[in-house]
C-alpha cells in the first residue's frame, strides 16, 4: 500500500524539521520525504480519485496525482503532518472492566485523538503482573487494537506493594516499563527494590507519587473549594513527598524514574532541582492538569474528580511553567474511562478518573500553544518525540526508513466537545461543551490509515 | 413574597432578605405550638418524605413534627449505610421516591453533595438535613431564628464557633448565614480541626479558646465526634476538653449576658460542662424548640410555592 | 405618615379609574354605631361577648365596634387578631405566597360568644377559613359575623349576621375600603377594573 501525503507542513521535533513537504509511504514505512516526490514517472493505480482531506485539492495533489504510483493521495495543504502521538499513560481497562473500555474501544479513541500509540498500566484485573496477562493484552491488541500498544507492568505482584513482580519476564513479554500506577509503593524500601531490579533491563519505572497516609480519604485538591464544599482535601504535599522519596532513591539506585500526572507546584520545582542536579528523572502531566484547576469541582462535579485531583490556579501555572522551561517532558492523558452510573454517583463515592484521549491533542493547542506559552514543535515533541526517547522506542519520528505511524491534523479547525460522540466506551470527561481548535484528520499507524474525519 | 426556589440546599444560596421571610414566618408558625390543638391545615394533602441516611433523632423528629402540624402526610425511611453500600445506589432511590410523587423529600446524607445530586433528580422540593460535611441550612436558621428572639436582633452582634470546624457542617452553614445578616463571626478550635483558607469565608479564626470567646454575644459549641481521635486529629478527650471544652471559669471571659448554643447531642463534659448546659444562657432546649417552627416555615414555603414547569 | 402616602397613592390609582363613593365618614360611623346596637341586641347584652378581627382593617372595625359596645353598656368587651393564611384553600394556587402574620387572640374563646369582623364579605372563603382557624383555637358558644360591606357573589353558604352596607357589584369591581388607622381617611369606595 503506497500512500502520499502531499503539501502538509511536516513539523518533526526530532530532526527538527518544520517545512511543507511531501511523504511517501510504502509497507508500513516512510520511504521517501521531499518537496517533489512525485519526480518519478508512474501512474495513479487504481480507478476511483483519491480523496480529498478538505474540501479543495491542492496543486501539489493534483499534480502528484498525475505523476506518481499510489494507492491514495491525502491532500495535507493547510494541515500538519508529525510523527504519530505517543500517550504514555492510558487506562484501557481490559482485561477485567469491559463495561468501561475495551482495548479495542480505547485504541480507537486513542486513534480518534490522533495517537498512534498508547502505554496502558497494570491496574486491569487481573493486573498485568504476569507474562500471561502481557501476552494477552498484546494478542488482543494485535487483533483489535486500532494503535501499537505498549504495555505497563506492575512494580509488585497484584500492585499490593508488597512483593516485587516478575520484572524480567515482563520485561521478556514485551512490557516496556513498570508502575503500580493507580496507587504508589508507599514502602520504599521496596520502590528502592525495584528501581535497582528494572534497572537491569534497563526499564523506567512510573511512580505515581501519593502518600496514601497524607491522601487519607481525600477527594479533592486540599484548598479552598474543599474547605466550602465540605470535601475531604489531598494535599499537595501528599504528592510532592513522594516526589521527593523516589527522586533519592532514583539517585541512590541510578534508575531512570518517570513520574506520572504532575500536580503541584512543589513537585515540579523538585524535578527540575533533580534534574539540574543530573538526576535521571522524567515527567509528565495531563491535559486536565494544565487546563483546569479545582473549581471545576464546584457543584459537586465527578467527571472533574481524579486522582491526583485538580489544583489551585498557582499549581496550574506551575506545570504551564514546567512545560515550557522543559522541566515536564510529556504530555501524557492518564485516560482513566468510568461508566456513567459508576460516575454518577455521590462525588464521595464516585470513582477517580477521567478520560482524555480524544481531547489531549485539541486542548495542547488551544490551551497551551494558541496562548503563546508553547511553541507548537515544543507541544508536539512532548506527544511524541520525548515519550518515545523515554520509553526508548523507535517511534516518535518522521524520517526515512522510519516506522509510518503520522498524525494529520487541522491545527484551525473549531469544534464543540461532545462526550457522546466519543469513540470511548465512557463519558467521563471534564470537557464536555468546550469549544477547541485543532482537531485530527487522519491517523496512520503502520502505514495504514486507521482512523480519519 | 415566598422562597422563589424549588429546593433549600444551603444558606450559601440565600439572600438576607430569604432569610429574614423565613425567620419571620417562623414566628408566626411558633405559636401553632402554643394550642390546644396543634394543626393547621396548610399543607394538607402534601406528602413529606424524610430521607435519612444517618441516624438522627433530632432533626428528623423536628421535620416530622413540622409536616405534621402542617397537616401534611409524613413518611420517614430511614437506610442504614450497610443498605446503601449493599443495594440502591442514591440516583435509584431518587427515580424510586420520585415516582411516588412526593411535595417535599428532607434529605440526612453522609456524603457532602448529596442534596443537590438528589435534587437534580426530583421534581419534589429537596430540604436539606445535612450533607457530609457541607451543610445544614434548618440549623443554622433555627439558631439564627433563636438568636434574634432573645436579642432582639442580629446585625453587629459577635458570635464565636468553637470546635472541629473542618467536619461540621453547622459551623459551614453558620458563617454563611451569620455573615449575611451582619454578624462577626469568629471561629475557634485545634489547629488540626480548622479547614485551610477557612478566613476567607469572612471569619477570624483562633486556636485558643479564651481569646475567641473574649467579648462575644453568642458561643456555640460543636460537638466533638469521638472517631476524630482515632483519626489522629487530637491525642485525648482529656486534653481537648482542657483546652477546647467550655466551662463556668472560662465563661467569665465573655460577655455577662453571653448566649450559650449547641446543636446537639451535647457530650456533657467534653466541649461543654454540664453547668454551663444547663445554666441560666443556654438555649440549647430553645433551640431544640425553635427547631420545629421553623421547619415548619421552610415547609410552607417551599410546599406552598407554585412549582417549576 | 405611611399611611397617608399609600392613601395618596389609592386616590391617584383610583383616579386612573373610575370609582364611585358608596360611604362616607359618617356613614361608616352610622354603620358601626348601628352594628354595635344590633349586636347587643340579638345576643341580649355582652356578657361572654368577644370580637375577633380579620386582616387589618377587621381589626380596626372590631375595635371601633368595641368602643361603641364601651359606651352602650359600659362592658369591656376583647378583641383578637386572626391571621387566616394558613387555612386558604387557595395555598400554592396564588402566584405570590402570603405572608403569615401572627394570630394574637390573648383569651380564652371556649364558651364565648365570638363575633367575628371583617371588612368586606365576598365569595365566603375567608370566613370559611376563620371558622377552622377558630374552631381549632377553641369551642366557642356561638360564632357570628359583622362586616361593614356584603358585596354579594358568595361561592360558599355564609352569611353575614350585621351588615354595614349591602353593595351590589359586578365581578370585574373592587371594593376599597379605607380607615383612618390604616389609610389617614375613612371611605369605602367602589373601583372598577
Amino acid at each position: 500500500m503506497r500512500i502520499l501525503i502531499a503539501g502538509g507542513r511536516v513539523i518533526d521535533p526530532a530532526s527538527g524539521v518544520d517545512e511543507v513537504v511531501d511523504l511517501l509511504i510504502e509497507d508500513g514505512r516512510i520511504v521517501r520525504i521531499g518537496k517533489d516526490v512525485r519526480g518519478a514517472r508512474c501512474e495513479v493505480r487504481g480507478a476511483e480519485p483519491p480523496e480529498a482531506s478538505k474540501g479543495k485539492r491542492s496543486k501539489a495533489a493534483k499534480n502528484a496525482e498525475s505523476a506518481i504510483n499510489v494507492d491514495r493521495v491525502m491532500d495535507a495543504a493547510g494541515l500538519v503532518v508529525c510523527p504519530g502521538l505517543i500517550d504514555m499513560h492510558v487506562h484501557l481497562r481490559q482485561p477485567g472492566r469491559e463495561d468501561k473500555e475495551t482495548i479495542a474501544t480505547g485504541t480507537l479513541a486513542a486513534a480518534r485523538g490522533g495517537f498512534t500509540a498508547v502505554c496502558c498500566m497494570p491496574n486491569t484485573d487481573p493486573v498485568n503482573d504476569t507474562r500471561s496477562v502481557t501476552e494477552f493484552i498484546l494478542d488482543t491488541a494485535k487483533r483489535e487494537g486500532a494503535v501499537h500498544v505498549y504495555p505497563v507492568g506492575a512494580i509488585s505482584k497484584g500492585l499490593r506493594g508488597e512483593e516485587l513482580a516478575e520484572i524480567g519476564e515482563l520485561f521478556e513479554s514485551g512490557c516496556v516499563a513498570v508502575s503500580d500506577d493507580g496507587r504508589p509503593v508507599m514502602n520504599a524500601e521496596l520502590m528502592r527494590r525495584a528501581m535497582e531490579y528494572a534497572g537491569m533491563f534497563d526499564l523506567p519505572v512510573i511512580s505515581h507519587c501519593e502518600d496514601l497516609h497524607l491522601s487519607g480519604k481525600g477527594v479533592v485538591h486540599e484548598g479552598i473549594v474543599s474547605t466550602e464544599l465540605g470535601l475531604c482535601g489531598i494535599p499537595s504535599t501528599s504528592e510532592a513527598a513522594m516526589v521527593a522519596r523516589d527522586i533519592l532513591l532514583a539517585e541512590l539506585t541510578d534508575a531512570r524514574l518517570h513520574i506520572a500526572h504532575v500536580s503541584a507546584a512543589e513537585s515540579v520545582r523538585l524535578i527540575r532541582e533533580a534534574k539540574a542536579r543530573g538526576v535521571r528523572v522524567s515527567c509528565e502531566a495531563t491535559p486536565h492538569h494544565f487546563a483546569l484547576t479545582e473549581e471545576a469541582v464546584r457543584g459537586f462535579n465527578t467527571n472533574a474528580k481524579m486522582n491526583p485531583p485538580l489544583r489551585s490556579e498557582s499549581d496550574r501555572q506551575a506545570i504551564l511553567a514546567g512545560l515550557c522551561d522543559g522541566t515536564i517532558d510529556v504530555i501524557a492523558t492518564d485516560h482513566a474511562p468510568h461508566t456513567i452510573q459508576d460516575k454518577e454517583q455521590e462525588f464521595d463515592v464516585a470513582p477517580f478518573g477521567v478520560i482524555g484521549s480524544e481531547t489531549a491533542l485539541a486542548l495542547t493547542l488551544s490551551t497551551l500553544v494558541a496562548s503563546g506559552a508553547l511553541p507548537l514543535k515544543q507541544a508536539i515533541a512532548k506527544l511524541t518525540s520525548e515519550p518515545a526517547r523515554i520509553l526508548k522506542l523507535p517511534k516518535g519520528r518522521i524520517a526515512e526508513g522510519a516506522d509510518a505511524d503520522l498524525t494529520i491534523f487541522d491545527p484551525d479547525r473549531e469544534w464543540t466537545v461532545d462526550a457522546f460522540g466519543f469513540a470511548s466506551k465512557s463519558r467521563n470527561t471534564p470537557f464536555h461543551g468546550w469549544e477547541l481548535k485543532g482537531g485530527t484528520v487522519a491517523t496512520i499507524v503502520a502505514g495504514k490509515v486507521v482512523w480519519e474525519a | 413574597m415566598g422562597l422563589a426556589r424549588k429546593d433549600l440546599l444551603r444558606m450559601q444560596d440565600l439572600t438576607a432578605d430569604e432569610i429574614r421571610l423565613i425567620l419571620d414566618t417562623a414566628e408566626s408558625m411558633k405559636q401553632v405550638a402554643g394550642r390546644d390543638i396543634k394543626k393547621v391545615p396548610a399543607l394538607r394533602g402534601k406528602t413529606l418524605i424524610n430521607l435519612f441516611y444517618e441516624a438522627s433523632t433530632r432533626t428528623r423528629t423536628s421535620f416530622e413534627i413540622a409536616g405534621k402540624w402542617l397537616s401534611a402526610d409524613v413518611i420517614n425511611v430511614s437506610t442504614s449505610s450497610s443498605s446503601v453500600a449493599k443495594g440502591e445506589s442514591l440516583k435509584d432511590t431518587g427515580l424510586t421516591l420520585q415516582a411516588m410523587h412526593p411535595d417535599i423529600v428532607v434529605l440526612r446524607h453522609p456524603a457532602s453533595g448529596a442534596a443537590e445530586f438528589l435534587a437534580k433528580q426530583l421534581a419534589a422540593s429537596v430540604i436539606n438535613a445535612g450533607d457530609g460535611a457541607h451543610e445544614h441550612p434548618s440549623q443554622a436558621l433555627l439558631d439564627l431564628f433563636t438568636i434574634r428572639e432573645k436579642k432582639g436582633r442580629l446585625e453587629g452582634l459577635k458570635a464565636a464557633i468553637v470546635g472541629d470546624i473542618a467536619h461540621s457542617r453547622v459551623a459551614r452553614s453558620n458563617i454563611h448565614g451569620m455573615r449575611k445578616v451582619g454578624m462577626e463571626v469568629r471561629v475557634a478550635g485545634p489547629r488540626t480541626m480548622l479547614p485551610c483558607f477557612i478566613d476567607r469565608l469572612g471569619v477570624e479564626v483562633f486556636t485558643d479558646l479564651e481569646r475567641a470567646i473574649a467579648d462575644v454575644d453568642i458561643i456555640m459549641m460543636l460537638r466533638l465526634q469521638l472517631e476524630r481521635q482515632q483519626a489522629g486529629l487530637f491525642p485525648s478527650l482529656r486534653e481537648y476538653s482542657r483546652l477546647f471544652g467550655l466551662t463556668l471559669p472560662r465563661l467569665k471571659g465573655a460577655k455577662s449576658d453571653v448566649l450559650i448554643m449547641h446543636p446537639g447531642p451535647i457530650n456533657r463534659g467534653v466541649e461543654i460542662a454540664p453547668e454551663v448546659a444547663d445554666g441560666p444562657y443556654s438555649l440549647i432546649l430553645n433551640q431544640v424548640e425553635n427547631g420545629v417552627a421553623v421547619r415548619m416555615a421552610l415547609l410552607y414555603l417551599l410546599a406552598g410555592a407554585p412549582q417549576a414547569g | 405618615m405611611v399611611r397617608g402616602f399609600f392613601y395618596a397613592l389609592n386616590l391617584m390609582a383610583a383616579e386612573l379609574n373610575e370609582k364611585a363613593q358608596i360611604l362616607d365618614q359618617a356613614g361608616i360611623q352610622r354603620a358601626v354605631t348601628r352594628i354595635a346596637h344590633e349586636i347587643v341586641e340579638r345576643n341580649k347584652g355582652t356578657n361572654d361577648l368577644v370580637l375577633i378581627g380579620l386582616r387589618s382593617r377587621g381589626v380596626d372595625l372590631a375595635r371601633r365596634i368595641a368602643q361603641e359596645l364601651k359606651i352602650i353598656d359600659g362592658a369591656d368587651i376583647p378583641v383578637g387578631t386572626l391571621d387566616v393564611t394558613l387555612y386558604r384553600d387557595d395555598l400554592g394556587r396564588v402566584g405570590l405566597q402570603p405572608v403569615v402574620r401572627k394570630t394574637d387572640i390573648p383569651f380564652p374563646i371556649n364558651e364565648r360568644r365570638v363575633v367575628l369582623v371583617d371588612d368586606v364579605l365576598y365569595t365566603g372563603r375567608t370566613i370559611r377559613a376563620a371558622l377552622d382557624s377558630l374552631i381549632d383555637l377553641g369551642r366557642p358558644r356561638l360564632i357570628q359575623l359583622a362586616v361593614l360591606v356584603d358585596r354579594g357573589h358568595r361561592e360558599l353558604p355564609i352569611r353575614a349576621d350585621y351588615v354595614g352596607k349591602n353593595v351590589p357589584t359586578s365581578r370585574q369591581e373592587q371594593v376599597q375600603v379605607l380607615l383612618t388607622e390604616e389609610d389617614g381617611v375613612d371611605g369605602v369606595l367602589i373601583v372598577k377594573g
